[in-house]
């Protein structure tokens, strides 16, 4: 039985790609059949943080538009056999997307995989409405911030609304994942508290990535952090949403890279 | 004295939403204006007293053809409160004004006999009160002419609620309400934790800004006292005026 997800929060550079990459690779890591596809028609960017970069060809609207088979199309990962990508058109616009089209490669999608993640572009106009149209479950990116808090709010009226299931009657399954979440600042009171988010948007949490310089460094090599640094606080975090979004019952709590007391006061010096 | 030394003389203003028929002309309009007349003849007076917008959007006319047709409208006593999908240059003083930007309520295809009974008086017969199971998220506006809503989880920032009644809200109001829309003065806000955005009550209205900061976050109810809005925590005391 395979799963549709749509990563999605309505505002830009909250880490939707970042968290699309990162769950996509630890879901595979799992052995489940993983498609991550780039929905940011015109501005893609999943390409560069899976470092597939110099291997796209064909991609999502060349597909679409049927001047291209998916499979000529999907981007196999070099490092795990079980992940693939199918990259967004640089050169061509959101328009580009036809209803029609996106209902027809989802359904090839999910024949081949376990999990078809859908990398949503910031927004809520027709990339980010066809991202979400057929999706299963959504992935809620939030930071603790109220402008981005007030964004996943409406991204989530509308997924209560305008995607296939919403429309069937059939209630979404939708997660939040809360992420850049900074402990020292929170606890300054600079930051909302997660207790603040979950409040206000009051669906479940999937899990709280903190802010690290990891995440920038995996972006950088072109790697999802689970693949990157598998031992760092933000794949920790990645690795037990997995888990939650597989059914796990997981507790929950914010990795940290600080392990002990000498570390708390060494830490920064001795990294 | 000026106006200005009189910051608080404040003009009541009410929202109406109400439901209007759209006539939207096909061309050739000459054949469209004999099928008007042919339908017309058949039910007499169906527009008088209707509110009637015009959309004339697609419909390619000049200024020229939309005079004419505004013309022929009124010819056969169908009075049009606006005019949708018009350069606003074209409608000059004596024509309707231009509109934009209603919310449809779904094209309502009138076929013979079909609006013999009933037909409008719908809208007046919706229950009272209007219950919203959850929360109202950002983006989205509840409108309920008729009666009180009730929220049973919190209005988000930047979502609204406009009620004829009262408005209940068994969580935060952080976006905006406004009670009482109909010109109803009795009509009152409650909530759990106040932090609207705005608020108002039959016309009168208040931003977050010109709160009482010691009601923020607290269970508060607001009412009219008199011309006031006045705003006061709910603690389960009576309340002395």
């Amino acid at each position: 039985m395979s799963k549709v997800v749509v990563v999605t929060s309505g505002k830009g550079g909250v880490g939707k790609t970042t968290s699309t990459a990162a769950l996509g690779a630890a879901l595979a890591q799992t052995g489940d059949k993983v498609a991550v596809v780039d929905f940011d028609v015109g501005l893609r960017n999943l390409d560069l943080i899976m470092g597939a970069e110099r291997r796209v060809v064909f991609d999502l609207i060349n597909v679409v538009q049927g001047d291209a088979k998916l499979h000529q199309a999907l981007i196999k990962d070099k490092r795990l056999e079980t992940l693939s990508l199918l990259a967004a058109s640089q050169t061509r616009d959101k328009d580009a997307l036809t209803a029609t089209g996106v209902a027809r490669v989802i359904n090839e999608l999910r024949q081949k995989f376990d999990w078809v993640v859908c990398d949503s572009p910031a927004g809520i106009e027709r990339g980010a409405t066809l991202a979400m149209r057929h999706a299963d479950t959504a992935i809620v990116v939030s930071n603790p911030e109220i402008s981005s808090v007030r964004d996943s709010d409406r991204i989530i009226g509308l997924l209560d609304s305008k995607t296939l299931k919403a429309e069937k009657g059939e209630e979404l399954d939708k997660h939040l994942l809360i992420t850049r979440y900074d402990g020292e600042r929170a606890g300054r009171g600079e930051m909302l508290t997660n207790e603040d988010v979950l409040e206000i948007l009051s669906i479940p949490l999937l899990g709280i990535v903190p802010e690290s310089q990891e995440v920038l460094r995996a972006s950088n090599l072109g790697a999802p952090v689970t693949i990157s640094s598998p031992m760092c606080a933000p794949a920790r975090a990645y690795r037990d949403a997995v888990r939650r979004l597989k059914g796990e019952t997981v507790a929950m709590s914010v990795p940290s890279d600080q392990t002990g007391f000498f570390s708390k006061i060494f830490g920064r010096r001795a990294a | 004295m000026t106006a200005a030394a009189q910051p608080h003389t404040s003009i009541r203003l009410r929202g109406r939403s109400l439901l209007a028929f759209v006539v939207a002309p096909e061309t050739p309009l000459d054949a469209w204006l004999d099928n008007l007349d042919a339908w017309l003849a058949k039910s007499p007076g169906f527009f008088a007293g209707r509110p009637v917008l015009l959309d004339v959007t697609g419909l390619k006319l000049d200024r020229k053809s939309l005079a004419e047709l505004l013309a022929a409208l009124r010819e056969r006593d169908v009075r049009i409160m606006g005019v949708e999908g018009a350069d606003p240059a074209w409608l000059k003083l004596g024509m309707p004004p231009p509109v934009s930007g209603e919310r449809q309520s779904g094209m309502a295809e009138v076929l013979d006999g079909a609006m013999s009974k009933g037909g409008m008086a719908a809208a007046g017969d919706s229950p009272k009160t209007l219950v919203i199971d959850g929360p109202v998220r950002s983006g989205r506006s509840v409108v309920h002419p008729g009666g009180d809503v009730t929220v049973t989880g919190s209005v988000a920032s930047g979502a609204e609620v406009i009620a004829g009644g009262s408005i209940h809200i068994y969580g935060a109001l952080r976006g905006r309400a406004i009670a009482g829309s109909t010109g109803n003065s009795s009509a009152r806000i409650f909530c759990n934790a106040f932090e609207a955005e705005f608020f108002g009550i039959d016309g009168l209205y208040r931003t977050a800004d010109e709160m009482d900061p010691r009601c923020r976050g607290q269970r508060v109810q607001i009412r009219l006292d008199g011309e006031r809005l006045t705003m006061a925590p709910l603690n389960g005391k009576r309340q002395g005026r």
